[in-house]
């Protein structure tokens, strides 16, 4: 299946990008959060549990067990902080 | 309903205004205007830059201002948010909440920000005499959202 993978603010700039596609099999949101902890380095500090962050599938915000569909826009980004 | 995201400046005056014109079913319009600071977390700030999620944004607003309209009766309201970079003293976000009387406008509007800060995607970005930093989230904000559940 194919991910449409956005990172926000200090995500997007600690990974070093914006956007990605991934061809991956994930069934939920955990699945992609798991891989892209194992790229290791600042992947695994940002992504392993010790700093907050959110996930949104298809502009939603979702928890972990969330399943993925298949061609899913999903967002990787730090607590929101507006207003 | 009005809402906007933008990187122009806004007018509270304009946009009460322009929400009351032509009708006289409205008692009252409470309002809110968030501004830029120049001192958070005890050091100045010299600007700060404020990144959004196009799409999601403009969905998570409307789904805010949908939420308020299902626990009030509300005649109109608007919410626009500034991204880019602003300078302390700009506004960067206005809710503005029309009602027969007082009391649902004033809870409406405070319902509307409270959430807007725990949920629409906006990060703040910082610039300090020791450089750039993003914004943290504060369990502030989260217990506002809480106690409306």
């Amino acid at each position: 299946m194919k991910l449409h993978v956005l990172y926000f603010a200090r995500l997007r700039e600690r990974f070093g990008r914006a956007e990605e596609t991934l061809d991956f099999d994930a069934s939920t949101a955990a699945d992609l959060i798991a891989y892209l902890q194992s790229r290791g380095g600042v992947w695994a500090e940002e992504l392993d549990g010790s700093r907050a962050f959110r996930v949104a599938v298809n502009q939603d915000i979702v928890a972990l067990d969330a399943v993925l569909p298949d061609q899913a826009e999903v967002a990787i980004f730090p607590p929101v902080t507006g207003g | 309903m009005k809402i906007r995201v933008q990187s122009e400046t806004f007018d509270l005056g304009t946009e009460v205004d322009a929400m009351r014109a032509g009708r006289t079913d409205i008692g009252a319009i409470a309002s809110f205007v968030g501004l830029a600071r120049d001192l958070n977390e005890g050091s100045g700030v010299a600007a700060m830059t404020l990144e959004h999620y196009p799409g999601m944004t403009e969905k998570a607003l409307a789904a805010l201002v949908d939420e308020a309209n299902s626990r009030w009766t509300l005649l109109d309201v608007s919410v626009i948010h500034r991204v880019g970079r602003l300078l302390p003293g700009d506004p960067i976000v206005l809710v503005a909440v029309a009602s027969s009387h007082r009391g649902e406008a004033f809870a409406a509007c405070e319902f509307i920000m409270d959430f807007l800060k725990t949920r629409a995607p906006f990060w703040k970005k910082e610039e300090t005499p020791q450089g750039e930093r993003w914004v943290e989230a504060r369990t502030s904000d989260d217990a506002a959202a809480e106690r409306w559940r």
